[in-house]
C-alpha cells in the first residue's frame, strides 16, 4: 500500500500548494514511505463494524442566542495585512495562473 | 536550591516581604541569565513591568485577584495574546500581531499573572525536541547539550531553569507531558475541553489541548484553575465550570487504586533506568496507601501509527490557512497560485512540510478509507481500552518517555524515530483523558517522569496522587547548575 515515490510526493505537493526542489522530493518520498511502512501494522486489527472516533469526547453541538454580537473590527482584521487597499486585502491576479 | 513555586510568592507577596515589581525583575533578570538554553523566544519587559505595578497597586488598595496576581508567567509562542507577536517558532508568521485575546492568556490576566514572555517550541507545535524551530532549538537546563523535549520546550526549560514558577504550554500528542519529564517539572494535560483552544493556533484540533508547568503538582492545580472551564468562544470546551483542583490536594492516597499497563512496563523499547525510577515511584505510592492492579491496555501498541495519521490529517487542513493573503509573511510572486506555492514553500520548515504532505495524501482520494478512517476507528479501539482499564482503578501510573533527553541533533535525520519518543504519551490525547508527568528521579544527571493518566475530567485525582509524592520526595527542589548553560549557544 505505501508505495510513495517522488512524483506522487509532488502530486500531493501540489494539493497542498507546496514547491519542493527535487532533492527534497526525492528525501521527503524516503521518508514518507518509511513512516507509511510504520502505519501498515493498523491493517493487522480488524476494524469492521467498528464506528470511527472523530472527537474523544461525546459533545452536543452546543447553540447559542441568536443575537448579533460585536465583530472583529476591520481595521484590526487587516491590522496583519501584507498588503491592503482600504478595507481590502490586495494578492497578485489570479486569471494567468495557468500560464504561470 | 530551586526557584520559589508560585504559591510560594503569593505568600510573599500577602505577607508584603515581595512586590510584583520585584517578582517580575527578577524573572527578567533570571530569563537574561538563562538566555543560552533558547527558552524564550520573546521577552515582553515594559509590558510585564507595567501589568506588575498594576498588581502592586491593586493589591495596596485591598484588590488583590488572588493567589496568581503578580505572579510571572510565561506562555508558548502558539497562544494568542492580543498586541503581542505569536509565531509558532515558524518563519511564516513572521511579524504576526495578535489582534484578539485568546482566552487562556486573557484568563490569566484576568487573575492577575504578569506574562514575561513567549516560549520556544517546536514550529506549529510538531516535533518532540524543540529543535523545529526557526529561532533555533531549546535546551534541557540540566544538560544544554541535550533537548528539553516537544514541543513546548521552551516552557518546560523555564520552569526547570527557575525563571518562571509556573509556563503554559500545549499538548497534541504529549508536548506537555514529555518536555516535562525530560526537564523534571511537572506537566499537566487536561481532559480534551477543559480548557478553550479559542486563541490557541490549531495543530490538530480534535486533540490540541493547553495545560500547565510548573515544579509542583500544587501550582499546577492552582495554574489550571485559573484557565479552565467553559468559553462559548470555543464549541468543543466541556460545559463543566473550573474545578477547584487545591480542595484535592489532601496528600492521602490510601484506598486509590492505581492500574499498571502491561504494555507500559514491558521491557523493550524503555531504558532500564526509566522502568527502575517509575517501579519505585509506584512503590512509595503504596507505602502512601494506595494499590496497584494489572490492567491492559491492548491497543496501546498502535497509538503512534493512529496518532501521525489523524494529527497529520488534521494539521493539513488547519494549515491551509496560510496563505499569504491575510496574515503573516508573503512571498512576492506574479500570480495568486505562485503567491500560495511561494510563501508556504518559504515559510514552513521541513517537518512542517512532511507532516502536511503526510496529512494531504491520507486524506487524498483513494486513501482515505485505508489510512485515515481506518485510524478513527483504532482511535474508537484505543479510547474503550482505557474505558475499560479505568473502570477497574482510579488512575493509570507508568513512564512518561520511554528515554531520558536525548542529544541535540540525534533524531533529526530519522523522523520516525523522534515519533516514538511519544509512543507512552499519545494515546491520552487520543483518548481525550487528562495525564501528568511528575519528576520520578535522575538518572546520570537526567530527570525521569512518572506519568499519570486519568478518567475524563478528573485531573484532581492526578493531581492529589502527584502533590502526595511530592510531599514524600525531593525530585522538585533540585536544581540545575547555571554555571553550566554559559556559552551553550554558541
Amino acid at each position: 500500500m505505501a508505495r510513495i515515490d517522488r512524483a506522487e510526493v509532488e502530486r500531493i505537493a501540489e494539493l497542498a500548494r507546496l514547491e519542493l526542489a527535487p532533492d527534497e522530493a526525492e528525501r521527503m518520498a524516503a521518508e514518507l514511505a518509511a513512516i507509511l511502512g510504520y502505519v501498515e501494522q493498523l491493517d493487522e486489527l480488524d476494524t469492521d463494524g467498528i464506528e470511527p472516533t472523530f472527537h474523544a469526547l461525546p459533545l452536543a453541538t452546543p447553540f447559542r442566542d441568536d443575537r448579533a454580537e460585536p465583530p472583529l473590527a476591520p481595521e484590526r482584521a487587516l491590522a496583519n495585512a501584507p498588503d491592503r487597499e482600504g478595507f481590502a486585502f490586495v494578492v497578485p491576479k489570479v486569471l494567468d495562473e495557468d500560464e504561470s | 536550591m530551586a526557584a520559589e513555586t508560585a504559591l510560594q510568592l503569593a505568600d510573599a507577596l500577602a505577607a508584603g516581604r515581595a512586590s510584583a515589581g520585584e517578582l517580575v525583575e527578577t524573572a527578567l533578570a533570571r530569563a537574561e541569565a538563562a538566555r543560552p538554553l533558547g527558552a524564550f523566544v520573546h521577552l515582553r519587559a515594559d509590558g510585564a513591568r507595567a501589568d506588575a505595578a498594576a498588581s502592586d497597586a491593586r493589591r495596596a488598595r485591598g484588590a488583590s485577584l488572588g493567589p496568581l496576581d503578580g505572579i510571572p508567567v510565561a506562555i508558548k509562542d502558539l497562544m494568542v495574546h492580543e498586541g503581542e507577536p505569536c509565531t509558532c517558532a515558524s518563519r511564516i508568521l513572521e511579524g504576526f500581531v495578535a489582534p484578539y485575546p485568546g482566552t487562556a492568556v486573557a484568563r490569566l490576566q484576568a487573575a492577575g499573572a504578569v506574562i514575561v514572555g513567549r516560549t520556544n517550541m517546536d514550529e506549529f507545535a510538531m516535533g518532540s525536541s524543540n529543535e523545529h524551530s526557526v529561532y533555533g532549538p531549546a535546551r534541557n537546563p540540566w544538560d544544554p547539550a541535550r533537548t528539553p523535549g516537544g514541543s513546548s520546550g521552551g516552557s518546560a526549560a523555564a520552569v526547570a531553569a527557575g525563571v518562571v514558577p509556573i509556563a503554559f504550554g500545549s499538548d497534541t500528542g504529549g508536548s506537555i507531558r514529555q518536555p516535562a519529564s525530560l526537564c523534571g517539572v511537572v506537566g499537566l494535560k487536561p481532559t480534551y475541553g477543559r480548557v478553550s483552544r479559542y486563541g490557541l493556533v490549531a495543530f490538530a484540533s480534535s486533540l490540541d489541548q493547553i495545560g500547565p508547568f510548573a515544579r509542583t503538582a500544587a501550582d499546577c492545580a492552582l495554574a489550571l484553575e485559573a484557565v479552565a472551564g467553559h468559553d462559548p468562544a470555543d464549541s468543543t470546551s466541556l460545559p463543566e465550570p473550573a474545578p477547584r483542583l487545591r480542595d484535592a490536594l489532601c496528600g492521602d492516597v490510601s484506598g486509590l487504586v492505581i492500574g499498571l499497563p502491561r504494555e507500559f512496563f514491558a521491557a523493550d523499547g524503555v531504558e532500564p533506568a526509566v522502568l527502575e525510577h517509575v517501579r519505585e515511584a509506584i512503590a512509595e505510592l503504596e507505602r502512601a496507601g494506595a494499590k496497584t492492579r494489572e490492567v491492559t491496555l491492548p491497543h496501546a501498541r498502535y497509538a503512534i501509527a493512529t496518532y501521525y495519521l489523524i494529527a497529520t490529517a488534521e494539521a493539513s487542513s488547519n494549515l491551509a490557512r496560510y496563505d499569504g493573503v491575510r496574515f503573516g509573511r508573503r512571498a512576492e510572486a506574479r500570480t495568486l497560485g505562485d503567491m500560495y506555492r511561494r510563501t508556504r514553500s518559504e515559510g514552513f520548515g521541513p517537518e512542517v512540510k512532511r507532516r502536511i504532505l503526510l496529512g494531504t495524501y491520507v486524506l487524498s482520494a483513494g486513501y482515505y478509507d485505508a489510512y485515515y478512517r481506518k485510524a478513527m476507528k483504532v482511535r474508537t479501539l484505543l479510547r474503550r481500552d482505557y474505558e475499560q482499564a479505568l473502570s477497574g482503578c482510579d488512575l493509570i501510573a507508568g513512564p512518561t518517555t520511554p528515554e531520558l533527553a536525548f542529544r541535540l541533533g540525534e533524531k533529526t535525520e530519522d523522523p520516525l524515530r523522534m515519533y516514538l519518543s511519544d509512543i507512552y504519551t499519545v494515546s491520552a490525547n487520543l483518548a481525550g483523558i487528562p495525564g501528568l508527568s511528575v519528576p520520578c528521579g535522575f538518572s546520570d544527571g537526567l530527570p525521569v517522569g512518572l506519568q499519570l493518566l486519568g478518567r475524563p475530567l478528573d485531573e484532581a485525582t492526578l493531581l492529589r496522587v502527584a502533590d502526595t509524592y511530592q510531599r514524600r520526595s525531593d525530585w522538585h527542589t533540585r536544581a540545575p547548575d547555571p554555571a553550566t548553560w554559559t556559552g551553550a549557544d554558541r
